[in-house]
């Protein structure tokens, strides 16, 4: 029986997903990687029980799959200490603004899905008195912007959710902690413009998250020039706002 | 369409510029199209642009599996020497061959066949290789190993990517006890004391010499040599950490400086008070982390912008032990009298290379930098006139513009090579730049 604390990571086959993985197996975490693809997953375990020699399960999770929430919580083999979600789906602004389906995927796989899974678990937590729960969010959901609002405002969706968790859970020793990434270079990513100074590699984002949960922060922007930008996208009047095409 | 140069940023090429993140879509990276593999992007000409397609390999990055108890160590080729460094290296493990930069794959430290500072002593990165899983031209995934596939393997140590794509590869890490080394300053006040003090230093396990390239005269080949050896952990003070992660850089160079920031003036200043430094630390032994011992660039993040952006050139070339100290003599001699002084030049001494096409014979290697301009190049081919007639060779991982006559004096194994990348890949899916430059037979 081993006495490290467990962190699930929901996602775990996304570049920020491994390299949250590894940051928390680095510091003595077992980990438990949960994805739609197990067996593409299979080379992370090997990869984490060879660099860390720590315990690592894997698990199917599929965030579209909502009916299926409650028994993959009852399927784990202990609760874990921490549940990090990074599931997310950037989607093509263009195609949601006209493809109902394309656009309902974006919202429940950023919104629907993540908000329900990491509900369950607070349940959890709150029963058993402890424990951390992550979820990945947006920079995108700080103000709906007209490149990608159908995926920030489904991240806008899932801070209010984060937040009013926070206020809640705080109370019965759970501690909720909302990251927000800016740019990360990552396949979600590949392709797109991205300013240099913003943006930072997988493997910073991957620390960050560990630091904020060690560090049992409330809201962290990978970088802390985002929080100055979004402040200033934050404050912007309307009528200057919309005319921006960004 | 991208725009990719390599570390010393000439040239710059426009390249279909692809990142896959499975093995199959390594094969689907080159449909179509002629390419290489690329790794970090740390050769610093032509060796990592592929002639239509570039392929970025830095997405796979997993150890496959590791034995504690041997250091045996099964990994996907994109991974980092620094990420490697940084996970084995608390658990008592580091790689027996490091560059001067940890920032480059396994597969192109494979490659480049890369040595550092022990191989005079222990050879170069290959010879800690024990297996390779190679994607061929033709799209077959063979293993290598120095009894299946005997030649290939041979000819994908130093091959510069050229027999296929290096998709894994197993190898022996060493043990150490600390992340420390012990390390010795010699000054040596000309060039014939800093041959005699490598030489001296043949028992060491790491020995490198930086030379002053401003100093003429009887100055000529001024240099600092630095010996070490890995610290046993009852050699640390009590309060040192045996092993501290590497640091990401704390300085970075987040623009391209004007190119007149480096001039013979700037250069001289800098020079006289590093040896005046280096002098005073001269006599016993004292520890340095392994970090900036092996690595001592890699604490300034984008160094290579200091030469703003027209960029550099390395000559690296490596001259065999007989009659060696009048050639380094006469290459030192030409660049203090041109004045435009290399802002580094490192000396060392190699043993016996281990592959078919590797840079290193029993010799002292010599490596300088040089601001890209328009005279620098006639310059570099004179240098390359007195390395061929002393019977040396250019590194390829550093070049960018040594000619097909120069390349073919010094790499007699050339047609046995171009013969093994005939039989994979008829159809030469597998070119580089670089391979166009000097390798690739020319056709009507």
């Amino acid at each position: 029986m081993t006495t490290r604390k467990i962190a699930l990571v929901l996602g775990a086959s996304s570049d920020i997903g491994r390299a949250t993985a590894r940051a928390f197996a680095r510091a003595g975490w077992d980990i438990q990687l949960a994805g739609r693809d197990v067996a593409a997953l299979e080379p992370d375990v090997a990869d984490l029980r060879a660099r860390y020699a720590v315990d690592v399960g894997v698990h199917r999770f599929d965030v579209l799959d909502t009916a299926s929430f409650a028994s993959f919580v009852a399927g784990l083999a202990a609760l874990p200490d921490a549940v990090i979600s990074i599931v997310g789906l950037l989607g093509v602004q263009d195609t949601a603004q006209s493809d109902l389906g394309h656009a309902a995927t974006i919202m429940r796989s950023n919104y629907e899905g993540p908000a329900l899974i990491l509900g369950l678990f607070a349940e959890k937590f709150l029963a058993r008195g402890s424990g951390t729960i992550v979820g990945v969010s947006s920079v995108a959901g700080d103000r709906g912007r007209a490149s990608n609002y159908v995926y920030g405002s489904a991240k806008a969706g899932f801070s209010a959710f984060l937040s009013g968790l926070r206020a809640r859970a705080s109370r019965g020793g759970v501690q909720i902690v909302t990251v927000k990434p800016g740019f990360v270079r990552t396949r979600m990513t590949e392709g797109m413009k991205l300013i240099g100074p913003l943006t930072v590699e997988a493997s910073v984002a991957g620390d960050a998250i560990l630091d904020a949960v060690q560090r049992r922060r409330d809201v962290v922007y990978v970088s802390e020039k985002w929080r100055l930008v979004m402040l200033i996208i934050k404050l912007l009047p309307e009528a200057v706002f919309k005319k921006l095409r960004f | 369409m991208t725009l990719v140069s390599g570390w010393g940023r000439f040239p710059v090429v426009d390249t279909d510029l692809v990142r896959p993140r499975s093995f199959p879509a390594v094969g689907e990276a080159f449909a179509g199209a002629s390419g290489v593999a690329r790794g970090n992007g740390r050769a610093y000409g032509d060796a990592g642009i592929g002639l239509a397609r570039t392929v970025d390999m830095t997405a796979f990055d997993r150890v496959r599996s590791f034995d504690p108890d041997t250091g045996r160590i099964r990994l996907e080729a994109g991974m980092l020497l620094s990420d490697i460094i940084d996970t084995f290296g608390p658990r008592g493990f580091l790689p027996f061959v490091v560059p001067g930069t940890r920032f480059v794959t396994v597969g192109g430290a494979i490659a480049a066949d890369v040595h550092g500072k022990n191989h005079h002593c222990e050879g170069g990165f290959g010879r800690y290789v024990d297996g390779i899983l190679l994607r061929t031209g033709q799209g077959e995934t063979i293993e290598l190993s120095r009894d299946e596939n005997a030649d290939v393997f041979r000819a994908t140590v130093g091959g510069m990517g050229l027999t296929g794509v290096i998709l894994e590869a197993t190898m022996r890490l060493r043990r150490v006890e600390t992340g420390w080394i012990r390390e010795r300053v010699i000054p040596a006040a000309n060039l014939r004391d800093a041959v005699t003090a490598l030489d001296g230093g043949d028992s060491s396990t790491y020995s490198v010499a930086w030379i002053d390239c401003v100093a003429t005269g009887e100055n000529l080949g001024r240099s600092l040599i630095y010996l070490g050896e890995h610290a046993r952990a009852d050699e640390l003070p009590a309060d040192a950490a045996p092993f501290s992660r590497g640091r990401d850089p704390r300085l970075s160079v987040p623009v391209d400086l004007p190119s007149l920031t480096l001039n013979r003036y700037s250069v001289r200043a800098f020079n006289e008070l590093y040896y005046r430094m280096g002098a005073r630390r001269a006599g016993g032994s004292h520890l340095v982390s392994i970090f900036p011992y092996f690595f001592p660039l890699d604490g300034v993040g984008a160094w290579n912008r200091i030469y703003g952006r027209r960029g550099f050139l390395q000559h690296q070339c490596v001259i065999p032990q007989t009659g060696a100290r009048e050639v380094l003599g006469e290459i030192l001699e030409r660049i203090a009298r041109r004045g435009d002084a290399s802002f580094l030049a490192v000396l060392k001494k190699l043993g016996e290379g281990d592959g078919l096409m590797s840079f290193p014979l029993p010799g002292y290697t010599l490596a300088l930098d040089f601001p890209m301009t328009p005279s620098i190049l006639p310059f570099l081919d004179e240098l390359d006139r007195l390395v061929v007639a002393a019977g040396g060779r250019l590194y390829l991982a550093k070049d960018a513009r040594q000619s097909r006559a120069t390349f073919e004096a010094g790499y007699p194994a050339l047609q046995r090579f171009n013969g093994i990348r005939r039989s994979l890949d008829p159809d030469g899916k597998i070119r580089s730049r670089l391979s166009q430059r000097l390798l690739d037979e020319v056709r009507p």
